[in-house]
């Protein structure tokens, strides 16, 4: 019956019911290699979104996501460009080094100078684009000017998926043992859900969320490199505009903006959701007029399923007193 | 009295401007957005090339530091008091640099704009790189050139649905579309000019037409996406990414053979061509008036049209035998 009723069942439903009426109207989208390719395609989103849960877990909000993406991406492109010879893993390495350190900024601001997230991340999303601007000079680099093993790396496909599939799946297996089964996981639920309980227990507030703005950056930074290395170009404005995107699968997800609230399969299942959707439109013939109004139009129809499914469940504070009446 | 220390003074810098032209080369200042861009020091190339040709022309080559009018105006200034005999200049303000170049054509210096134009009043002429019919004729010819004889399935990947630019080109491509029998546009996708947004349309344009022949991306975000999607659906040969790119981002597409070939302008026909319209227009052989025809050396003949601006050419077409030449210009 809980099972039934979780969030994670209704929205895996709607993703089946999803494919279905895609399928109804393109058939050759439902092929197992093609669903392989979506999960492949939607990768970058489900990384980000794993990091953003953490961080809205505890209440606060990353907004630098897709720069701190666009950054690291365009200074692993330019190692890549100096050094031809570097093993990619060696700048893997570096991605996520450089992710955490843009994340750990993020992070000190709120903890050190307690500024509210969504105001330092909208101004460090400024600056890491504006770097890249200084560092690139607004000059592309492009496909011809990598080497080749950097732009193999997340299309080598092992057992039918490529790299970048199986990326996100090690990500998300990381990620849930870490929320479930760990003292830090355990604490950015304990943060998010009562800040003042959690300080009564020993937790420190501000040194978890640093934590979380950490993990997010340190995501967003591999992420940087996959996204670099798929579409073989970087630029300023690469992924402009995805961190909505990141927070809507979050929120789709069933993760609550008020914090505490939240599980990794949600959220993996919200960022396949909204990528089912970017992935099925371009082949559903459907005008691209209306493209943008069906993706919002899901994202409301999620959030409020969302907040109603909430509102039930923090009435009942008292079963027996409820029983009684 | 002071209308007389005036005109004197007039009379004078008249005077010495008749002086000095008369006396040795025609100097014509090539000023550009901001100096150690290459797509602009590819322009200068071409206004050497004119410089040779025509004989008695000394090139100067020159602009600010950053692209901004303020640092144009500057140089402008320093070429009044050098008495250049003509500018030819791609502005960084339409408006902005207006008074100066006023200023200048009143001190009997000829005033052209190409590329990126001054407002008509700024300027006695200006040369655009190509006109929006070219265009739209150029992308679908590209296309049409690589198609099987017995014609083709071609779509058409454009920016956003608002993009003036696309919009026009691809109206313009619709227009002479009866000149090419046997293709067939299935329909326009928008990318946003974002990579991925582009990418996953052309994977969806690929499965929703598997016997698609082209993609035409009459923009530079979407031509680069378009053909990294050819490359991963291993669709090389079948698919033909064509439209408007730079050298420099479209390289790894040629070589990869997803794209047969693409156009733009070229930078240095660019230079040359506004080289020997300032030339002409400088010498007096013609003039600045809407219907005149100027020589434009081995680029032919230009029309001006009612606000005196013309276009140059066919956008240039990069393929496999010139892509390594242009690639490290722009």
């Amino acid at each position: 019956m809980n099972v039934l009723k979780s969030r994670e069942t209704i929205l895996f439903a709607a993703i089946l019911a999803l494919l279905m009426l895609i399928a109804t109207r393109f058939p050759g989208f439902v092929a197992p290699t093609n669903l392989l390719n979506v999960w492949a395609d939607t990768s970058p989103l489900m990384i980000l979104a794993l990091g953003q849960m953490v961080v809205i877990l505890t209440r606060c909000i990353d907004l630098s996501v897709a720069a701190n993406l666009a950054l690291t991406g365009m200074v692993c492109a330019m190692i890549n460009v100096a050094m031809p010879g570097l093993p990619v893993i060696v700048i893997v390495g570096a991605a996520l080094i450089m992710g955490a350190a843009l994340g750990a900024v993020n992070g000190l601001l709120v903890w050190k100078l307690s500024i509210p997230p969504i105001v330092v991340t909208l101004g460090t999303m400024t600056i890491f684009r504006g770097i890249i601007f200084l560092i690139s000079d607004g000059q592309w680099i492009n496909a011809h000017e990598m080497s080749a093993s950097f732009t193999a790396l997340p299309r080598i496909q092992v057992l039918g998926l490529p790299l970048l599939g199986w990326t996100a799946v090690l990500v998300a297996l990381i990620m849930g043992i870490m929320m479930s089964r760990t003292a830090p996981g355990r604490a950015f639920f304990a943060v998010g859900g009562n800040p003042h309980a959690a300080v009564y227990t020993g937790i420190d507030v501000g040194r978890t969320q640093f934590w979380a703005f950490v993990i997010s950056g340190m995501l967003a930074g591999l992420a940087g490199y996959l996204w670099i290395a798929r579409y073989a170009v970087a630029y300023v404005d690469i992924a402009g505009g995805f961190e909505l995107d990141v927070v809507a699968a979050c929120v789709i997800g069933g993760i609550s903006i008020a914090g505490g609230v939240g599980t990794v399969v949600g959220t993996i299942l919200g960022a396949l959701f909204l990528g089912l959707i970017k992935n099925a439109l371009p082949v559903v013939d459907i005008s691209p007029f209306w493209q943008l109004a069906i993706s919002g139009a899901a994202i409301i129809m999620a959030v409020t399923f969302n907040s109603r499914t909430g509102r039930t469940k923090g009435r009942i504070i008292l079963k027996s007193a409820e029983i009684a009446q | 009295m002071k209308l007389t220390k005036l005109l004197t003074t007039v009379a004078v810098a008249t005077g010495l401007f008749a002086q000095s032209a008369a006396a040795d080369d025609m100097r014509i200042a090539i000023v550009v957005k901001a100096l150690g861009i290459g797509f602009f020091e590819a322009a200068a190339k071409g206004a050497e090339e004119a410089a040779q040709e025509l004989g008695d022309v000394e090139i100067i080559y020159t602009g600010p530091t950053d692209t901004t009018a303020e640092g144009q105006i500057e140089v402008i200034n320093s070429l009044i008091a050098q008495r250049v005999d003509a500018i030819a200049i791609s502005a960084n303000d339409t408006d902005a640099l207006v008074p100066t170049l006023k200023k200048a054509m009143q001190r009997g210096i000829t005033v052209v704009s190409w590329d990126s134009g001054v407002a008509p009043d700024g300027r006695m002429a200006h040369l655009n790189p190509s006109s929006n019919e070219l265009i739209g004729n150029m992308i679908i010819k590209l296309a049409a050139d690589e198609l099987p004889a017995d014609g083709g399935k071609v779509a058409v990947l454009s920016a956003t649905t608002t993009s003036t630019n696309q919009n026009i080109w691809i109206e313009e491509m619709t227009k002479v579309l009866p000149n090419y029998p046997g293709v067939e546009v299935i329909g326009t996708v928008y990318g946003d000019d974002l990579a991925d947004k582009s990418y996953r349309e052309a994977q969806g344009l690929m499965q929703s037409n598997p016997d698609l022949n082209a993609i035409i991306a009459p923009t530079s975000v979407g031509i680069v996406a378009a053909a990294q999607a050819v490359v991963d659906a291993g669709k090389v040969g079948q698919v033909n990414v064509t439209g408007l790119g730079l050298p420099s981002e479209m390289a790894g597409a040629i070589e990869s053979g997803a794209s047969k070939s693409f156009a733009i302008w070229n930078p240095i026909d660019l230079g040359y061509s506004a080289t020997m319209m300032a030339y002409h227009l400088a010498k007096g052989d013609a003039t600045a008036e809407p219907g005149a025809e100027i020589s434009i050396g081995r680029m032919g003949e230009v029309t001006l049209d009612d606000t005196n601006s013309a276009a140059m050419a066919d956008p240039f077409v990069y393929d496999e035998t010139n892509i390594d030449d242009f690639k490290s210009i722009f």
